[in-house]
């Protein structure tokens, strides 16, 4: 594993406050793993992550923040709750994979900026419309990520379809969406 | 127990599967439940806002909940199993703190009301009995497999119906409308959710094993009960082929589409020709066996 070397030096590295904050955060008993490993084994991302779910937990008891908060796996993970179903210690794995997410984006420690940059465009188009606008939040990703061609193999059977909207659906009380968005991020209102 | 019932469509119910809003109107309509379309509802913000913190999730998916109560409603049903996790999600945040939820909000709401999946409506209000007896075209001869994806019944915590393992929910009204429905080991497995734009090789791979599995247990046709997943199954097969080398043209259908053809309803009206894959295949399947039923019958 690349980051082995790393994993000798842990004194060094460890917050031992890390697993007091994960644990209120997520409100999750992370302290409780003893590393079955049922959460691996029922994680269907395993083949992208850099760090499985079950050692995920491990680093949060041996405090790593760092190498916890900078790891891909908190960004790849879809959130389908295999390893909640499944953990014996009744641990919200995916609740704690997600409160991780958060504490990434305070400490500033995003490693997968384009997954973090389509929620960033997602909520935008939420707090402009009030509803997601596909089209147009494809275009600004596709934009932004300088990829100008993601998915553009798909767009001439969803126009043969009729299924390519031009324009957003805008709804009358979009000013209170966006205020309720406003009230946790920092999110303008495109044009 | 009041027949009316609040809609909450979700935004992906007006763009790219706007097929599956069709057919649970019809559907509902037929089956005589009264479906109110919240009025000027909004985005639940999805997982991008969950992953922002929870309590954005909530509120977002609140302002629905509160627009339903004001509107004197008291059961929000939704096609969609992310904004089912997502609605569910805010009550429950609202049950832990009602004011922190309520200065989120920026409204006032009491969280009365109920959410519930369209495949709990139908099997809580109608029931596969009567679902059964209201059918009209039995879908006989089509093998059919019940494709959940993850959030429909989990956690089991949040979704309180149906198994997380193994659930059957699907399969009920599947049987009852007359399918064949072959053991499917994959009914819960991931396809992938959103990275088909942002990590495609995750659906190419997860998406094509599901797809795999359909096709070894004998599947027609595959069921589903999630935007996403059809989108990832239906849209996105032809990049899953590519990716696969080699070709499945499975179609993949919306559960209320199967229900609706079952009743009798016009295809328009279920919007079957918005499908991406063709389910010709599947409909000749259907017509053949009633032919069949149909000359085995006079001949009685």
């Amino acid at each position: 594993m690349k980051n082995g070397q790393n994993l000798l030096r842990i004194q060094e590295s460890r917050d031992a406050g890390f697993v007091e904050r994960v644990e209120r955060e997520s409100g999750q008993r992370v302290s409780q793993c003893y590393q079955c490993g049922n959460c691996s084994a029922s994680c269907a991302y395993t083949h992208v992550y850099d760090f499985p779910a079950n050692q995920i937990m491990r680093l949060i008891q041996l405090g790593q923040r760092d190498m916890v908060l900078r790891c891909r796996s908190i960004w790849l993970c879809a959130q389908c709750q295999a390893c909640t179903t499944r953990c014996p210690c009744n641990i919200d794995v995916a609740r704690v994979m997600e409160t991780l997410r958060v504490m990434a984006v305070e400490a500033g420690q995003v490693s997968e900026k384009d997954i973090r940059l389509f929620y960033d465009e997602f909520l935008k188009s939420v707090a402009a419309f009030g509803r997601v606008f596909e089209t147009g939040l494809l275009a600004a990703y596709n934009l932004k990520t300088g990829k100008p061609l993601t998915d553009a193999d798909l767009a001439p059977q969803v126009l043969r379809k009729g299924k390519l909207a031009l324009m957003p659906q805008r709804i009358r009380g979009r000013k209170e969406v966006a205020a309720i968005v406003r009230r946790f991020v920092d999110a303008q209102p495109q044009r | 127990m009041k027949r009316t019932v609040a809609y909450y469509p979700g935004c992906s119910l007006e763009g790219l599967a706007e097929e599956y809003d069709r057919s649970t109107r019809a559907v509902c309509r037929a089956l005589g439940l009264e479906l109110v379309e919240i009025p000027d509802w909004n985005c639940c913000g999805s997982t991008p806002a969950h992953g922002y913190t929870p309590l954005l999730s909530a509120a977002l998916a609140g302002r629905n909940l509160a627009l339903a109560e004001d509107a004197g409603l008291d059961v929000v049903m939704t096609p969609c199993p992310g904004c089912l996790k997502a609605l569910k999600g805010s009550l429950e945040k609202y049950r832990e703190d009602p004011a922190c939820f309520q200065d989120a909000l920026g409204r006032s709401f009491d969280g009365r009301v109920r959410v519930v999946s369209i495949l709990q409506l139908l099997l809580e209000r109608i029931g596969p009995e009567a679902l059964a007896q209201a059918v009209r075209h039995p879908l006989t001869g089509a093998n059919v497999v019940p494709y959940y994806g993850c959030l429909l019944t989990r956690p089991a915590s949040f979704a309180q119906f149906d198994d997380p393992e193994n659930p059957v929910s699907m399969d009920r009204i599947l049987e009852a409308i007359g399918c064949t429905v072959p053991d499917f080991p994959f009914k819960t497995e991931c396809c992938g959710a959103t990275y088909g734009v942002t990590r495609n090789p995750i659906v190419t791979g997860l998406t094509g094993r599901i797809l795999d599995m359909a096709v070894r247990v004998g599947a027609a046709a595959v069921a589903v009960a999630c935007p996403l997943c059809q989108q990832n199954l239906d849209l996105r097969q032809q990049q899953v082929e590519k990716a696969n080398h080699r070709s499945f043209r499975l179609p993949v259908l919306y559960i209320t589409q199967l229900v609706g053809l079952a009743l009798g309803l016009a295809p328009e009206d279920l919007g079957l020709d918005k499908l991406f894959v063709s389910p010709e295949s599947l409909l000749s399947r259907i017509d053949q066996a009633s032919d069949t039923a149909d000359s085995l019958s006079n001949a009685g």
